[in-house]
Formats: structure tokens, C-alpha cells, sequence
């Protein structure tokens, strides 16, 4: 059982992030590492491949500045080897070109029985890369995972919803994108990541993929304008008399939340 | 409640551009890691240790570890999972020898990790650091047969150590022993009976490990009075089958444990042994050298304990200060209110923290690099190298030990002064810091033990040439300093905290032979000039080597130096008279004076 995960590399977002203002997005120059959100497929996709009893998990990646941090990361965890796509052209790609460049690096990795990818990054959360990429290599996609056991030839898989979840079977191979925070994933040892050390990297070109155009050319979305998201308002203090509790119930009823 | 950021931009700064992590990974001993590997292994390390060993912190003050009728020590529960995700990281076999399981990595990169460790909950790491310590004296004192059995899961953690000196009677001085060994061939060929009582024992008795394995000191029949006849004992809780199972349990128990000030989460045991079966580490009547092995190691991990806890204080104070506001701050408009750290007097207490912090650091990870490239040069058959490295690593001992536990008191206080009242509550969890650092000036040889070992044994070394080389060592660099933007006051500051150094250490090399009460009286005020100024010309590097780098965080690097320089350093001057001075007014009140008043 082989499983490829797109593992996204992000800025520390325990730092203050910043947009450039010429081109109106996300500062990636400095140092990035592996998006919180994809660190739940790094884990799901070594716990399936345990369960398979045999495997490998490898990793594919796009990021400026051959960035390697975040899948060193993955790779400690457990993952076996990466392709990373790295290009100055692909600055400025939106999501399809994303999905693009990250299907053919699947390719190139000779495709697998899974692809997962997180249901949306940290960072951009446009949450469609995975669906594109499902389309792009021709497989059938399933979304917001929460468990997923692999039963011969097909997947099953339960499905979140916003009243429980479904149950879906699935042919393999698939692509799955998953729900942050439903594994808990392993920290990495110190022998894995001495082990991660000497783990290939695969870091190819979009030219290499045979993908143009890329970048600001290729992109069929544009920025139209960015705005400061509106200051959150003062809340409201209720006094708990003992019969605060009632004032509550009147404040959620009124936001028709209950 | 307080989080925990490791503080990885600086550890590294510490390590590269002062303590010169480098030179040691560019030596064939410690040539299995880079700089990058070992910034990569930090920033793991840290991020570990950040979400899951620094969340217990508060429930190792609260809940503590608890004596339970029958003899069984129970742990916070978040504790067990804690641990038992530490054992799995792997972190605390970094350092040691590969063949049992170990990484080979120079001891700087363990320090770091354990200054992480300690940050994040200081009563918890005690149990990783006792188990090193034990390590490390089999690793070095034990037979083939004693490494293969115990050292596989002492580095894993699966199996913790202790260390068993201090008895009622025998505290700081060790040769007072009288725990007894005899001879017991009749259970096993070179087995011994130990009996007596042991007090104060760190993580003596636990239930997060499956094993512990006690080191006692005590004495075989007819051995030599004080720490000429005592031998070093190998007691393991459960005994260890050919197959490496677990047996029968030995004869060794946990009476109680101490109600104390501070490191609730870590147990202080005293230990009963009554005829507990143990084996020989090394030699008879070898015990105190094997001590000697592992001292300088542990009491580098001690000081780091001064250094941990003013790091974790200090972020906390340091999140207040921009939360609380009060006052309005000279400028501010008329009728607003200020983030107190506005305030001079607030700056002031932060500032100094910072920058202690940073002195300290620079102190234990020089100290730390010492070590390692001692090792090193051992390795590479660099004599002479390995004693120099080996003379430095002996002077900062003592230093990093008192100086930093002692500041790391003060520092932590300052932390809960930032606060106000909020910090004299308990919540807040400023008061845990000052509480858990408490006890490090006092084990692991008391502060004032630490002192007297700097005036009596370090100060002789070479004649007292070791001190003033590293003296010259600093003067070197005071013209560069000076050079750079702002730094002339601190290089001025320098040079003369050196020459106080110097007239001190040439004062009290004259009185050793002659005055040996003088030498003691002098030794804590000499310790903390020498601490201070060896600080100061530590941060000196550092600054030459961010004066270069146009950027915030270097020039950060130099501005916490520069303070360092111009309002802590000159505070040393005020040392010299009392180093200079006689004893004998220490002893102008009788002990009967002292008494009536
Ligand atoms: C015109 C335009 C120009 C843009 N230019 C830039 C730019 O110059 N620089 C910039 O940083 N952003 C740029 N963006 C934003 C960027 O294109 C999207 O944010 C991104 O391609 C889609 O990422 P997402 O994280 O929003 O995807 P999502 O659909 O939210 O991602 C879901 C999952 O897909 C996988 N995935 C997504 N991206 C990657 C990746 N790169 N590597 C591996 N796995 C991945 C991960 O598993 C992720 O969790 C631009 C957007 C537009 C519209
Ligand atoms: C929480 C805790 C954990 C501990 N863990 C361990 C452990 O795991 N294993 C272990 O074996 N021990 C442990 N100890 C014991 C610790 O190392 C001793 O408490 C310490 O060595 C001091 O000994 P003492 O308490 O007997 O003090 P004393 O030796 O009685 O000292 C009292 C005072 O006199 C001073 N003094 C004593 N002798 C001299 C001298 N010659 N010159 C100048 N001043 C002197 C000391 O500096 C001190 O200020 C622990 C203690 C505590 C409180």
C-alpha cells in the first residue's frame, strides 16, 4: 500500500504574518514548516500503511526557496521520500495551477493506491486544491475524512458532516482530503529525524513537470483588492445574578444558533 | 497560565556565535552532525517539549507527586503521559554512546535540549537529569555485563536512575557516609547487602517507569573513614533476569517524601535499604572518584536550572507587562492609561532580565562547549588541547552552578515584581517559578561549596594562570568592542571589571597559603565578580559577531550586551573592598554574641 500526502509548507503562524503589497499575497520568504493541517494526513497515511502491513509514504510539495523544513518534518515523522517543486516562475500560481504542479508531481512519484491532502491549508484556505487534483489525475475524490480503513480494493471512509458523518466506499486508487485533528499526530523522534537526514528529496522545476504556463501568466484568478477584515466589536459582560444563564439562552436564541 | 516558547533564534546564537558549535562538529568525534542538523533536531525537540511536557507544569505544583501508604509514590496523571511520550521522543539518548542505543551527538546540543526540558516544567526534568547522571557513572565505572543489562533502557528513559549520597548526617560533607555494603557471595558471586538510610532522593521511588535503578553510596567492612572508603553500589528496584525481564522485587523502599518549597512535581524521597541486594560500580572504595566522573555534567545541568527558569519567568512578565496597563508613561497623552512596560522602572526589571538571560546562557553553553571539545581533542590525541579545554571546563564549573541558580533566584523574583500583586498569587504562576528554583543553590553542592571549591581547587590551577588567561582572553577583544557603534562604554566597563578580576585573584592566591579563613570569607563575593565579568566578556564575542549583521535580531543581540555592559556589569566594583579585606570581621561576634542580643 503506497500513499502520497501533499504536505503544504507555511509561515510559522505563531508569527505575525505580512502581504506584499505589490502583489497582495502571503510573505513566504522566511522560514516555513509543515502546515499543521497536513501533519494530520502525514499520520493517517503511516497509520494506513502500518495497517497494510507494508508501503511507503512519500510526499509531494510545492514552496519557494527550495524549502525543505516542513518535509524534513514529515519525513521524520515517518515518511520515505518527497518531490519538491520549487520555482521562482510559480510565484504568483493560484489554486488550479497548484493543483496542477502538485498532480504531476504525484505522477512523477508513479501515482500510489491514496493521495491525501487536508481538507484546507492554514494559510490560504481556498480549499479546493485537492478536489483540482482529484480531476487533473482522473480519480475519484472524497472529502472531510475522519476515519478511513482500507478493505482490499476500495476505501471506507465516514465523511463529516454538520450532523454527523456518512459512510463512503470507495474504489482505490483515491484521493481523500481529510479533517484537521481526527489522528493524533506523532511527534518526531530524535531517530527519525537523524533518520530524515538521508531521505531523498526529489526537487524538480515546473518546466520539469511539463507544466506552463505557471505563475502570475497562468493564473485564471486574479486579486482583485484586499481590505482590513472589520475590527472585532466589544462583547457583551452579563452579570451572573444566578439567573445569568437565562440571558444566555435569550443571546443564542436571538443569533438563531438554538 | 503560562506558555512556553522555546527560545530557539537564541539558543542558537549562544551555541554558534559564542560557544562555537562549529569548531566541535567540525572535530571527527562529533563529526555525525552539522549546525543544520542540530538547529533542525532543536526545533523539533522544542516544539515537543512545548506542547507536551510544558502544559503539566502547573499540575506538577498543584497535584504534585504523593507518597501512598505501602510505599508507592504517585505522579500528576499528566505526568505518565508526559513521560511516557519523552521516553518515545528519544531526546535524552542524544548524547550518549551509540552501542547502547545513544546518538553520539556532542553534549551542547543535550544542554540545549535540557535547558527546553527544564523551562517547561523543571520538577519533570529532574527525573530525566538524575537518570544521565546515573548513566553516565555506568557508562564510565560499570562492567560490560552492567552496561548491557541496564544502559539499552536507561538511555531510552523506559528505566530511570538515581543518585543516593545524602544521609542524615552526610549532607555536603559526603565522607560521613554510613550506609553499610557486605559482602553476599551466598546470593550471587559479587553481590552485596546494602543497608542504612538514605534521605532527600530525587524521583526515588515513582510509578512512570518500570524500573529504577538506585546508585548508593556506602562503605564495605573495614574501609577507610570520610570519602577514602566509599564505594559506589548498583541497587536496581526490581532485578533484571538473564532475558532482560523484570524479577523479584529488591529490598529497597520509599519511607515518605518531604513537603517542600517548590518542585512539588518531583519526588524527595527518603530511601530504606535493609539488606537490598546490589553490585560494585568500579572499585572498591572507588565511589567518590566515580562521583567525580559525573559531577562537572551534573552540576552544568543544575546551573542550567538558573538559566531555565528566569527564561520561562521572564516570558511570562514579559506578556504582562504589555497586557496590564497603569499609569500614563512619560509622553503618553494626558488621561491615558500605559502598558506599564512604558514605564523606566518596569524596562529596567526586564531589561536586566533579558539580558542575565542572555549572559547566563552564554556562560553554561560555553561551559557546555568546553566539555565537548575537551572530548574531542581526547579523541583526536590532542594532549594539550584536552587539558586546556579540560582547565576551562574545571573554572567555569563552580561558576555556572552558583552563578546562574543564584541570578536565576533573583531573576525569577524579579519576573513575579513585574506582575504586582497579581504575582504574590498564585495563579498567575509567577510564584511557581521562584518557589521550584529555590532548591538550585542548594544540591548538588551547595552554592557556598561551589565557592570555596573556586577559591580552594579551580584558583590553583596553573597558579592561578587559567583565570587570568581567559582575563587576557577578554582584554583581547576590548579595542573591537569599543569599535563598534555604541559599545564603548561596555568595553571601557570591561577592562576594568578585569582588572578587579585580576587584583582579586592575585590577592587571593597571596592569602590561600597563609589565610585559608580569609580565602573562604572571599569566596562568594569572588565568585560573583569572576561570574560576572566572565559573562561580560562572554556577550563580548557575541556582539563581534552580530556587529557585522544589519539586521533586528543581531542588532538585538548587541543592545542586550550593551545593557549588560553599562548597568550589571559595573555593579561588581562594589565586591573588590570585601575580597581585599579581612576575614577576621566575620568572626568579630562569638557564636554566644551572635546569640545574645
Ligand atoms: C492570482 C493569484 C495569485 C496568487 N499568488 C500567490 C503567490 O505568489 N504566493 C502565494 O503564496 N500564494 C499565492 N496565491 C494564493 C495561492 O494560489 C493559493 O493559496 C494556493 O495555491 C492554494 O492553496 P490553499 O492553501 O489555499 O489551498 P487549499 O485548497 O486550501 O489547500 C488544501 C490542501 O491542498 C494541499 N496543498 C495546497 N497547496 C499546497 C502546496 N503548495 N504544496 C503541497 N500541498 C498543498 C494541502 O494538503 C492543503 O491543506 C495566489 C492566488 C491567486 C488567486
Ligand atoms: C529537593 C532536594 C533534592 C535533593 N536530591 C538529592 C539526590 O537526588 N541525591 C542526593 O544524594 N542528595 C540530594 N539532595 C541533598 C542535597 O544535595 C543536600 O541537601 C546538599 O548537599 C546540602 O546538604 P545538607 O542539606 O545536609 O546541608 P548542610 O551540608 O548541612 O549545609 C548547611 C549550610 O552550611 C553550609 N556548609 C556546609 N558545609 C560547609 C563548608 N564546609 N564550607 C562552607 N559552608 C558549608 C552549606 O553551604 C549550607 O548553606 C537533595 C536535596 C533537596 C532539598
Amino acid at each position: 500500500m503506497n500513499v502520497i500526502v501533499c504536505v503544504k509548507q507555511i509561515p510559522d503562524p505563531a508569527l505575525p504574518g505580512a502581504l506584499d503589497p505589490a502583489t497582495n499575497t502571503l510573505k513566504r520568504d522566511g522560514k516555513l514548516i509543515l502546515d499543521e493541517s497536513d501533519s494530520y494526513g502525514v499520520e493517517m497515511a503511516l497509520q494506513l500503511v502500518d495497517a497494510a502491513g507494508g508501503g511507503e509514504v512519500s510526499l509531494v510539495s510545492m514552496a519557494p526557496n527550495g524549502e525543505v523544513s516542513g518535509m524534513r518534518t514529515a519525513l521524520a515523522m515517518g515518511a520515505a521520500r518527497g518531490v519538491l517543486v520549487s520555482d521562482p516562475a510559480l510565484q504568483g500560481s493560484d489554486a488550479l495551477t497548484t493543483a496542477k504542479v502538485l498532480a504531476a508531481a504525484v505522477r512523477r512519484l508513479g501515482g500510489a493506491d491514496l493521495v491525501i491532502a487536508a481538507t484546507e491549508s492554514s494559510d490560504g484556505y481556498t480549499g479546493t486544491v485537492p478536489e483540482q487534483m482529484a480531476e487533473l489525475l482522473g480519480l475519484p475524490s472524497v472529502t472531510f475524512a475522519k476515519k478511513v480503513a482500507v478493505e482490499g480494493t476500495s476505501v471506507k471512509v465516514q465523511r463529516q458532516t454538520e450532523e454527523g458523518y456518512d459512510e463512503v466506499t470507495c474504489t482505490l486508487p483515491a484521493l481523500l482530503s481529510v479533517t484537521a485533528g481526527v489522528v493524533e499526530p506523532r511527534y518526531p523522534s530524535f531517530k527519525g529525524i537523524m533518520a530524515a537526514k538521508s531521505k531523498p528529496i526529489d526537487e524538480v522545476k515546473a518546466a520539469d513537470l511539463g507544466i506552463s504556463p505557471v505563475g502570475w501568466a497562468g493564473a485564471g484568478q486574479q486579486i482583485a483588492s484586499v481590505t482590513q477584515a472589520e475590527a472585532r466589536a466589544a462583547g457583551e459582560i452579563i452579570e451572573d445574578d444566578g439567573e445569568g444563564f437565562t440571558k444566555i439562552v435569550a443571546y443564542l436564541e436571538n443569533l438563531k444558533v438554538i | 497560565m503560562s506558555d512556553y516558547t522555546p527560545p530557539l533564534a537564541d539558543i542558537k546564537f549562544a551555541m554558534e556565535a559564542i560557544a562555537d558549535l562549529g569548531a566541535i562538529v567540525a572535530s571527527d568525534r562529533y563529526s555525525g552532525a552539522d549546525e543544520a542538523t542540530v538547529e533542525g533536531i532543536l526545533a523539533e525537540a522544542g516544539r515537543f517539549i512545548a506542547e507536551v511536557i510544558a502544559p503539566a507544569n502547573r499540575d506538577g505544583d498543584t497535584i504534585g507527586s504523593k507518597w501512598q501508604p505501602g510505599g508507592k509514590v504517585t505522579v500528576p496523571p499528566s505526568f505518565e503521559g508526559a513521560y511516557a511520550k519523552w521516553v518515545e521522543s528519544g531526546f535524552g539518548a542524544m548524547s550518549f554512546d551509540p552501542d547502547f542505543g545513544g546518538g553520539g551527538l556532542p553534549w551542547i546540543a543535550s544542554i540545549a535540549v535540557q535547558e527546553m526540558l527544564t523551562s517547561a516544567n523543571m520538577g519533570f526534568s529532574l527525573c530525566p537529569l538524575l537518570t544521565q547522571g546515573a548513566i553516565e557513572a555506568i557508562h564510565v565505572h560499570g562492567s560490560d555485563e552492567q552496561k548491557a543489562t541496564y544502559l539499552p533502557k536507561m538511555l531510552t528513559g523506559e528505566w530511570t536512575g538515581t543518585m543516593n549520597l545524602t544521609e542524615p548526617q552526610a549532607g555536603s560533607d559526603v565522607g560521613a557516609v554510613i550506609s553499610k555494603a557486605e559482602p553476599a557471595d551466598d546470593v550471587a558471586p559479587g553481590a552485596w547487602r546494602i543497608s542504612g538510610q538514605k534521605i532527600y532522593i530525587t524521583w526515588g521511588e515513582h510509578d512512570m517507569a518500570s524500573n529504577i535503578v538506585h546508585l548508593v553510596l556506602a562503605r564495605t567492612p573495614g574501609s577507610a573513614p570520610g570519602t577514602k572508603g566509599i564505594s559506589m553500589f548498583l541497587v536496581p528496584k526490581f532485578f533484571v533476569n538473564a532475558d532482560g525481564s523484570l524479577g523479584d522485587r529488591n529490598s529497597v523502599q520509599c519511607l515518605s517524601t518531604e513537603h517542600k518549597m517548590g518542585i512539588h512535581g518531583s519526588p524527595t524521597c527518603v530511601m530504606l535499604y535493609e539488606d537490598a541486594i546490589g553490585w560494585l560500580v568500579g572499585g572498591e572504595n572507588e565511589g567518590m572518584r566515580n562521583m567525580f566522573t559525573m559531577m562537572n555534567n551534573a552540576r552544568l545541568s543544575v546551573g542550567l536550572q538558573g538559566l531555565a527558569l528566569a527564561e520561562r519567568a521572564y516570558q511570562q512578565a514579559l506578556q504582562y507587562s504589555v497586557d496590564r496597563q497603569q499609569g500614563r508613561a512619560i509622553g503618553a497623552p494626558a488621561g491615558a492609561s500605559s502598558p506599564i512596560i512604558e514605564h523606566p522602572d518596569v524596562r529596567r526589571m526586564l531589561m536586566t532580565q533579558r539580558a542575565w538571560i542572555d549572559a547566563l546562557r552564554a556562560l553554561i553553553y560555553t561551559n557546555a562547549a568546553a566539555i565537548d571539545l575537551g572530548a574531542a581533542a581526547r579523541t583526536a590525541g590532542d594532549r594539550d588541547g584536552a587539558r586546556t579545554w579540560q582547565e576551562l571546563t574545571e573554572l567555569l564549573i563552580p561558576l555556572s552552578k552558583s552563578l546562574s541558580t543564584d541570578v536565576g533566584c533573583e531573576m525569577t523574583s524579579l519576573a513575579l515584581q513585574v506582575h504586582g500583586g497579581m504575582g504574590f498569587v498564585e495563579e498567575t504562576g509567577a510564584a511557581q517559578h521562584v518557589r521550584d528554583i529555590r532548591i538550585s543553590p542548594i544540591y548538588e553542592g551547595t552554592n557556598g561549596i561551589q565557592a570555596a571549591d573556586l577559591v580552594g581547587r579551580k584558583l590553583a590551577m596553573r597558579g592561578g594562570a587559567v583565570i587570568t588567561d581567559l582575563l587576557d582572553e577578554f582584554d583581547g577583544r576590548g579595542a573591537a568592542l569599543a569599535r563598534v557603534e555604541g559599545c564603548a562604554a561596555y568595553a571601557e566597563q570591561l577592562s576594568h571589571a578585569t582588572a578587579l578580576c585580576r587584583t582579586a585573584t592575585a590577592h587571593l592566591g597571596e592569602v590561600a597559603a597563609t589565610d585559608p579563613r580569609t580565602l573562604l570569607s572571599a569566596s562568594s563575593p569572588y565568585l560573583r565578580l569572576l561570574g560576572t565579568t566572565v559573562c561580560a566578556g562572554l556577550l563580548a564575542k557575541g556582539v563581534l559577531a552580530a556587529a557585522g549583521k544589519d539586521d533586528d535580531y543581531h542588532r538585538a543581540r548587541i543592545a542586550s550586551a550593551r545593557f549588560f555592559g553599562e548597568q550589571i556589569l559595573p555593579t561588581v566594583s562594589g565586591l573588590l573592598p570585601s575580597i581585599l579585606a579581612s576575614g577576621a570581621p566575620l568572626y568579630g561576634l562569638s557564636a554566644s554574641q551572635l546569640a545574645s542580643r
